[in-house]
This record gives C-alpha cells, sequence and structure tokens, in this order.
C-alpha cells in the first residue's frame, strides 16, 4: 500500500507540467481585462465537511471556486456564507459539469460520501475538461489498487481520509511530547507544537536565553496563553501551560527536547478505543513499527473482521467506555491512549478520564468543532480533525499547481484555529530581498523570518542573515493571505 | 448589528458621492455657470466626510444579511439626502423635500419630476439630474463591490440587497468579477448609445445626459416634452436602447462567452419580447385613429410600451389623451416591469411568469387533487423557496401599493391621478395620468405625500425587503 504523504509528493514531483497548462483566467471584453490575478478556476463536487472546507480555504487564497451538490440547501448555505459560485445538480453529469465551467477549469475536486460517484466525477471531468482530478476514495478496496485507478483514470491526487488521519496519528506516536508536527522543506524542517508542564525548565525564562543555555538553535515562534496568541519577541518570558511552537531541523528539535529532559522516545503500545478504517490503517502502521497495539470495539463482528486484518494486534471485543473495561485493560499502564469512537462527545469524555488516570500520551479525533473555545481548554492531548487533514493535503497539492502558475508559496500551515499562518516561500531570482540583511529590511508586525534552508543547510535567522537565490525561508505570522515573500515588507 | 462596518461602508459610499459629484462641477466650469461651485462645495465636504469615516477599521467582520439589507437602504438613503444639497444651494429647487424627493427619483431611477419647467435649469444641474439615474441604474454598492477590494462574506449580502430579481445568480464564481462584468457591459451600451446619438445629429451634451437618463431606464428629459421633440431617428434609438436595458445583463454575459442556446431558452426574455410585441399592437389598433397612419401609430404605441414596461417614461405624444383601453394597458405595464437583472424596476417579468404558472398549477390541483406538479423555469425545476418568496413579494407589493394610494388620497386628487402616480412612482416609472401625466408634474402633492412616494421610489427599487428591514423596530433590537 502506498503512503499518503508520498502519494501527493510524487504527484507534484512526477514532472506534471503545469506551466505548459498554466491558464490565465483572465476574461476580456472590450479590451479590458476583468481579472488581473493569475487565479485558479477549481470546481469542488461535495458540500459536506471536507468539501466546505476546501471551499473556505481555497476561497480565501481568492481562487474561483464553484462548488457542485445534490443538496440545496447546502448549496445554497455554503455560496451565503462564502464568495464562491453554487450549483444545484449531480457533479457526475456532464450538463451539469458544463454548467460549473469544467471546460475551463484547472481542477476538479470530488468529495462527496461515495466514492464511485467521486472517481466518476474525476473521469467525465477529465474527459471533458482535460483538467486536473483529485478524488476522495475511502473503501479500502479500492484504495488497495489506488495505483491502477490513479494510473488508468488520469487522477492528479488521491486522498484516503481515514489513511491520511491514521498516518498523522502514526506521526505523533513516533514522538508522543508534540501536539501537533508539521513538515518544510520535505520532512527537513519541522514545526512541533508542545505544552510547558507545570515543572519545566522553561518556565518564567525569557526566549532569547533560551538558545544559550540548551546550546540549541531552535525558534519560539509562536506562543498561545488561554486566548491570546503572541508572535514573541527575545524578552518575551515563557510561563507554565503555555503551549509553544517551535521551528528547527529534526535532528535539532530532538537535541533540545532531550535537553529540556522530555522523552522523545516513541510510545511502546498504544490503547485504541473504536474500530473503524482508520484504526486499521493506524494498527497496520503500528504494528510495522513494532508498537504493541490493543484495539476495543463494540461490535463482534468487526473485532473478527479487525482480527483477520491485523493479527499482530490484541483485540478486545467491549463497550470501550465502559470503566471496568478500560482500568482491566491497562488504561493506567499504557503508554499511549488513541479515542477514536464514532462520537466527539464518547472521545471527549474518554480522553480526559484517560488523562485523570495516566501520563499517557492521549490522541483525541473530532469530526466536528463548533466550540473550539471549551475545546482548547481541556487538555485532550493532541486533537486530530479529519476534515482539516484532509482539506490540508488537498490544498497543498492546490498550492503546488498553483506555485507553478504565479505565487512562490511553497508549503503553507494555519496554526492555533487558523490564527497563524507558517509559510515556506522560495525566492526566485526576480526578489526584491534577496541579499540584503534581515534587520535592513522593514518587516510587519507580528512576523517572524524563523529559518533560512540554504542548499540543504538549515539555520534559524540572525539579524545579518540574507536570502539568496534558490533558498527556502519559513515565514510565522498572524497576518493572513501573503501570496509573495515580498508580501512580508511594511507597505509604505 | 455590525455598526462599525455599516459605517465603514457607508464612507465609501460618501466618497462616491463625492467623485461622482465632481461630474457635474466639471460640466459647469466647461459651460461657466455659477451654480458649479455648489456641487464642488457639496463634493468636497462628501469627501472629507467619507475620508474620515473610512480612518477606522471595522473591527469585527460579522456580516450576515441583516447587515446587507440595511447597509444598502442606508446608503441609498445617504446617497439621497447628499445628492439633493446642491439642488437647494443652486436655489434651483428651493424646497429640500422637494429637492430630496428630485434626487431619490433619480437614483431609483424614477423620473417624475416636481419641476414645471426643467428647461431653464443649469446646465451642471441637469447633468446632476440625469446622471443620478446612471448611478442607480446598475447600483452604486456593485460599483463599490466591483473597484474596492472588499473581500470577506459580506459582499454577496451587499450585492443580493441592491440587485434586482428574485433569485440574485453570479455570473462568474467571485462577487467582485461579477459586478465588474456588470458595470463593463453596463459602460459599453452607454457608449454605444452616445455614440448612436452623435450620429443622429445630437450635440455631445444631449446626446451624454439623455443615454445617462436611457440605459438607467430614468425617464428625466431635458426638455419639458420629454422625448417629443426630437427627431425619429433619435426616438428610434431611445427606443431600441430602453428596450435593451430592459432585458437581464445576464443576458448579454451569455451572449459574450458564446452560449447563445441558453440565451434562446430563457423564458423570461421570450415573455418580455412577447408581452411589448403584443401590447404595441393593441395600443396601435386603438390608437390609429389621431395618427396619419398606422405606421405612425404603431410606431408612437410601441415607443410608449417600450418606456413604460423598461420603467424609462419617455413619451413621445401625450398618451394621457389616449383612449381608456391604451391607457389601462400602460397601466398593467406599469406593473409588470422588466426583466430581472435589468436597470429597470417593476414587479419583474420572470415573478409575473412564476405568478401566472402558480395560478395554473393551483387550477390543476383542484381539477387533480392529488397531482404533483413541480414547476419548470427555463427548464429547471424551481424551488418551492423561492415560488413562496416571490407569492409573498407580491403580497407585500400590494400591500404597500394599497396603503400609498390611501395615504396620499388625503391630498383630495382625482382617483386617476392617485392610483396611477403610485403605481408609476413604486414601479419606478415616472409620469402617471390625469395630473402627472407625461405633461404634469408631482409638484402640487403636500410634503406627507412626497414622503410617501420617496418611500415608494426607494422600496421599488430595492425591492421591497431592505426598507422594510431598516423601517422595522426589530432589527434595532439587540
Amino acid at each position: 500500500m502506498q503512503n499518503a504523504e508520498t502519494l501527493c509528493e510524487n504527484s507534484i514531483d512526477s514532472g506534471l507540467d503545469y506551466c505548459s497548462e498554466c491558464k490565465y483566467n483572465n476574461l476580456v471584453i472590450f479590451g479590458t481585462k476583468i481579472v488581473e490575478e493569475i487565479v485558479m478556476k477549481i470546481v469542488i463536487v461535495g458540500c459536506g465537511n471536507v468539501g466546505t472546507a476546501l471551499a473556505e480555504q481555497l476561497c480565501r487564497e481568492e481562487h474561483n471556486i464553484t462548488v457542485v451538490d445534490e443538496k440545496e440547501e447546502l448549496v445554497r448555505n455554503i455560496a451565503n456564507t462564502y464568495d464562491i459560485m453554487g450549483i444545484v445538480g449531480n457533479g457526475a453529469v456532464y450538463s451539469i459539469q458544463q454548467e460549473a465551467g469544467v471546460g475551463e477549469a484547472d481542477l476538479l475536486i470530488a468529495v462527496t460520501g461515495k466514492d464511485e460517484l467521486n472517481l466518476l466525477c474525476c473521469l467525465i471531468a477529465r474527459k471533458a475538461g482535460g483538467c486536473h482530478t483529485i478524488a476522495r476514495v475511502r473503501n479500502p478496496v479500492y484504495y488497495r489498487e489506488i495505483a491502477y485507478i490513479k494510473e488508468e483514470l488520469g487522477l492528479s491526487l488521491v486522498i484516503n481520509p481515514e489513511y491520511a488521519v491514521a498516518a498523522e496519528m502514526a506521526r505523533l506516536l513516533k514522538f508522543p511530547s508534540a501536539l501537533k508536527i508539521d513538515t518544510f522543506s520535505k520532512g527537513r524542517i519541522e514545526l512541533v507544537k508542545y505544552r510547558i508542564g507545570e515543572d519545566s525548565v522553561l518556565c518564567d525564562m525569557q526566549l532569547k536565553d533560551v538558545t544559550g543555555r540548551f546550546k540549541c538553535d531552535v525558534l519560539i515562534c509562536v506562543v498561545e496563553r488561554g486566548d491570546e496568541i503572541y508572535i514573541p519577541g527575545g524578552n518575551f518570558a515563557l510561563q507554565a501551560n503555555d503551549t509553544i511552537t517551535i521551528v528547527a531541523s529534526s535532528a535539532k528539535i530532538a537535541a533540545f527536547f532531550k535537553k529540556l529532559k522530555v522523552p522523545t522516545t516513541r510510545a511502546k503500545d498504544v490503547l485504541i478505543v473504536g474500530g473503524g478504517e482508520t484504526t486499521y490503517y493506524l494498527a497496520r502502521q503500528l504494528v510495522d513499527m513494532g508498537i504493541r497495539v490493543k484495539i476495543i470495539d463494540k461490535s463482534k463482528e468487526r473485532c473478527e473482521e479487525l482480527s483477520e486484518l491485523v493479527p499482530q494486534a490484541l483485540i478486545i471485543w467491549g463497550d470501550g467506555t465502559e470503566r471496568e473495561l478500560l482500568m482491566e485493560e491497562g488504561l493506567a499502564l499504557t503508554e499511549a491512549f488513541v479515542s477514536m469512537t464514532n462520537f466527539d462527545e464518547e472521545n471527549i469524555m474518554l480522553s480526559l478520564f484517560a488523562r485523570s488516570l495516566s501520563k499517557a500520551k492521549i490522541i483525541t479525533r473530532l469530526h466536528r468543532i463548533a466550540y473550539d473555545e471549551i475545546i482548547d481548554n481541556m487538555d485532550l492531548g493532541s486533537i486530530v480533525y479529519p476534515k482539516y487533514i484532509t482539506a490540508e493535503t488537498i490544498i497543498k497539492f492546490v498550492r503546488a499547481m498553483h506555485n507553478s502558475m504565479e505565487s512562490n508559496i511553497e508549503t503553507l500551515y494555519r496554526l492555533n484555529d487558523n490564527r497563524v499562518e507558517a509559510l515556506e516561500f522560495l525566492i526566485r531570482e526576480d526578489c526584491p530581498l534577496i541579499g540584503i540583511p534581515l534587520q535592513e529590511l522593514k518587516l510587519k508586525k507580528n512576523l517572524l523570518v524563523c529559518s533560512i534552508n540554504h542548499k540543504g543547510n538549515i539555520s534559524t535567522p540572525g539579524g545579518q542573515s540574507i536570502m539568496q537565490v534558490g533558498d527556502t525561508v519559513v515565514v510565522v505570522t498572524t497576518i493572513t493571505g501573503f501570496h509573495d515573500i515580498k508580501d512580508i515588507l511594511e507597505k509604505d | 448589528m455590525n455598526y462599525s462596518i455599516i459605517r465603514y461602508i457607508l464612507a465609501r459610499v460618501l466618497e462616491f458621492a463625492g467623485l461622482f459629484m465632481m461630474l457635474p462641477f466639471l460640466v459647469g466650469i466647461i459651460f461657466g455657470e455659477r451654480q458649479c461651485w455648489a456641487y464642488l462645495f457639496v463634493a468636497s465636504v462628501s469627501l472629507l466626510a467619507g475620508f474620515l469615516g473610512k480612518q477606522f477599521k471595522p473591527k469585527s467582520k460579522v456580516f450576515f444579511a441583516k447587515e446587507g439589507f440595511v447597509t444598502v437602504s442606508l446608503s441609498w438613503l445617504v446617497l439621497s439626502l447628499v445628492g439633493a444639497v446642491p439642488f437647494v444651494l443652486t436655489g434651483e429647487i428651493p424646497s429640500y423635500v422637494d429637492a430630496v424627493f428630485e434626487t431619490v427619483s433619480g437614483l431609483t431611477t424614477t423620473g417624475g419630476t416636481i419641476l414645471g419647467d426643467v428647461e431653464h435649469l443649469a446646465r451642471c444641474t441637469q447633468f446632476w439630474r440625469l446622471f443620478t439615474h446612471w448611478i442607480g441604474g446598475m447600483g452604486v454598492l456593485v460599483l463599490i463591490l466591483a473597484i474596492l477590494p472588499l473581500s470577506g462574506s459580506y459582499n454577496m449580502h451587499l450585492m443580493r440587497a441592491e440587485s434586482p430579481g428574485p433569485s440574485v445568480g453570479k455570473l462568474v464564481p467571485k462577487v467582485k468579477n461579477t459586478a465588474r462584468i456588470l458595470y463593463q457591459i453596463y459602460i459599453a451600451i452607454t457608449l454605444l448609445e452616445i455614440v448612436a446619438l452623435l450620429i443622429a445629429g445630437l450635440p455631445l451634451y444631449d446626446a451624454a445626459t439623455m443615454t445617462f437618463s436611457t440605459v438607467g431606464t430614468g425617464g428625466f428629459g431635458l426638455l419639458n416634452s420629454s422625448a417629443a421633440e426630437y427627431s425619429v431617428a433619435v426616438q428610434a434609438i431611445f427606443m431600441v436602447f430602453m428596450l435593451l436595458c430592459g432585458v437581464s445583463f445576464n443576458i448579454y454575459y451569455l451572449f459574450l462567452i458564446k452560449k447563445p442556446k441558453e440565451v434562446l431558452q430563457s423564458e423570461e426574455l421570450r415573455a418580455y419580447l412577447g408581452i411589448i410585441a403584443v401590447s404595441a399592437l393593441m395600443v396601435a389598433f386603438n390608437i390609429r385613429e389621431g395618427f396619419a397612419s398606422f405606421g405612425e401609430a404603431l410606431f408612437h404605441g410601441a415607443f410608449q410600451v417600450v418606456s413604460i414596461i423598461t420603467t424609462t417614461g419617455f413619451s413621445t405624444c401625450d398618451f394621457n389623451l389616449w383612449p381608456a383601453f391604451s391607457k389601462m394597458v400602460l397601466f398593467l405595464l406599469m406593473i409588470v416591469g422588466a426583466c430581472a437583472g435589468s436597470t429597470g424596476g417593476g414587479l419583474k417579468v420572470s415573478r409575473l411568469v412564476v405568478l401566472a404558472k402558480s395560478v395554473k398549477n393551483e387550477i390543476s390541483a383542484v381539477i387533480h387533487p392529488r397531482s404533483i406538479k413541480k414547476m419548470h423555469l427555463d427548464g429547471r425545476v424551481l424551488s418551492e423557496k423561492v415560488i413562496h418568496s416571490i407569492r409573498v413579494y407580491f403580497a407585500i407589493y400590494m400591500g404597500i401599493y394599497l396603503i400609498s394610494v390611501l395615504l396620499i388620497s388625503l391630498d383630495n386628487f382625482s382617483f386617476e391621478t392617485n392610483a396611477s402616480a403610485v403605481m408609476a412612482m413604486f414601479n419606478n416609472i415616472g409620469p402617471g395620468f390625469d395630473m402627472v401625466g407625461p405633461m404634469g408634474n408631482f409638484a402640487a402633492f403636500s410634503d406627507f405625500s412626497k414622503c410617501v412616494l420617496m418611500f415608494d421610489m426607494l422600496a421599488g427599487r430595492l425591492e421591497l425587503l431592505p426598507l422594510l428591514v431598516v423601517f422595522s423596530i426589530k432589527t434595532w433590537k439587540k
């Protein structure tokens, strides 16, 4: 089975030549251009959780979005909320696709609930419009043969949300101290979110002392304290319970955590409540890594199925929300706990209960986040939102596509409930910032240049650092909507 | 209610009002009229107020349909109040209520005037009167959306509140681009008509100002006799462009992107052209005795029918003197109005089509009680919600109409005057019958009646709901 990550990377790196197809979506009437910017025209089929998250994000990035769904209510809601066009109908129908403008579109994303429909949408769009296509395929039966399907249907990207979620969880279990890990520069730079404990040496330390004290070239770029978000300066003093985000190369981050005396080894055993598709993918990955896996599920059939699929795992048939069962199965002693039942409320309760009993690494899966202010105040460990993970993977692909057209953003992450953006820019030859020391640039406030990758040599920049052609630069900021590295400068 | 963002948008509206008013100032400079300084003064004050008001960025970006309705209504009120000031300052319309009436009538593209003699106005004042038609035709907020980078969810709410029609759709995914396309088509039609009128022999000033009045489907004229004194060629040009501007602008967009098939599918367009053809023939037969030939009767009948159905209100002859049947046809055409998405007012042809189908379905439901029949428009199923809102719209429409007639009958004019005056104001047409006929004006009404009529004009232009929302107490409660 192919890894979702490499799948995405592959399709980006596989030599798709966007430039040759680069469409300047300019409509010229009476000799005047109506749309000056190079924006992409994207059709999204399916207005569920993921479709909505995608529409919101891509709309914010100024693309021209058309959504298609059979449910009129959904389409109306989404078209009223965001600046997009909505069309009611079956997205796999040729005439509906024509109406949605697939003929001129750059990309069609099919994220309806049905795999077959998604694949059909992509197939028709590919034949009719010749645009790039992305399909969500979640049924393991298809996903097992996805390389073949992808090749034959000419899909640019296939995403399996359950698999992507499992991959994210596995990454977290590999490095349990982090709440969230994002990577830049193909994994060479990491962005790690970490919560400072009560007894940590970091408490009451000023940021300018951190590097000297630990002799470690890492940068703390975002601090979240209560409801406030800070892009901290050197005099900023850390407190217990702050959630900090650290940028550096993976090796340096590991060294930093070692000096903090935070455990950096992966969990040895994991207790998973709920035995859905994600659990299956997660268990497979964990077993391969040599981690002991225990899965609790209510349905006997599912337990038997899981036992067939993952023979190395210990499958328990029982109600995972029962206190006695959890105690009996060693909740107090486990090193990691994942709550993945089908109900958000149950997952929250389970995680809180586990937190009260043990010091295990906790991962909570939540589908909806209507009350994130409250959830943020609860100690649920790492929270994984499947819809965001799916959307993020697709958006990464869109950015790479867009990249070859106009913007020079390589990667973009939204942190802390979308209030902070971490962007990786590629420095091109025409960039006006080349060769000027950072201290002489007039940068915007609430913005931090976190790392410069010069030919694979990753450094945390100081005042004297300069950017050169071909470098990639990571910037963290609370200002959204950057397109170009030039945007970091204060406008006169 | 998010007051800060409403204030911010109103400040931008003031800025635009200031910019617009620079045009009559320039016209006044060119013709060497002293009245132009009034325009410069008001323009500067308006620009300054707008500049100060926009300095404070809105605190929160919360923006819902409610805010959209309120912003649009207030913008139009502000524009009307500001636009009326120069009339008073130049002394040409001494009463402020009258000046506001004239401005509202201009902005809402009504074209009903309180002035008995418009030929002695300064040229800059004439220009401003007719230019307000052009501003109001497509809408000032649509222009703001097209030009300013107002990103965020609220632009759709603004667009929906200002654009006429039962369901406002976008041409392209982004509101900004939709607004730009609309204005480009609008400007193109404007330029075309100016060129056509120049060729027909009108001087540039007359060609430009009369074009503003035509493409905005307004109805103010430079002459007391409206369009009667122009040559047949010029009248024909007026007729063609009135007809064009009564068509939904979406149709032109479909032409431009080469989808003529969908143009032919438009039931509204077919109904619009059909109604015009049938009405013109009926009127021509009815009035043929007053003219030298049937051709001439047909020309004048068609001109009047087009002028009324597009809610422009030009006239080539005094239709108040026509037989009762012709007058009744014109009265009914006032209700019909132009197509949704055009610059015209009225009930809109598409609403009428849906209402007619509603009646048909209702009758069939009595005959076949268990039948289920979905309503189609342009080959598509109409959702219950749209049909429902159209029925409610019609109910509110009739309610406001009747109450307004009741209120202005306090002035004790004839029934024909009252009924047609409100009809002509509410549907943004201009002239009615009897006292307010094409040769008459609205000066005789009391200030109270003028206020009622101003409300009708604004309500008609903004399609009832925005104005009702503003005047509803619930909106302002926390």
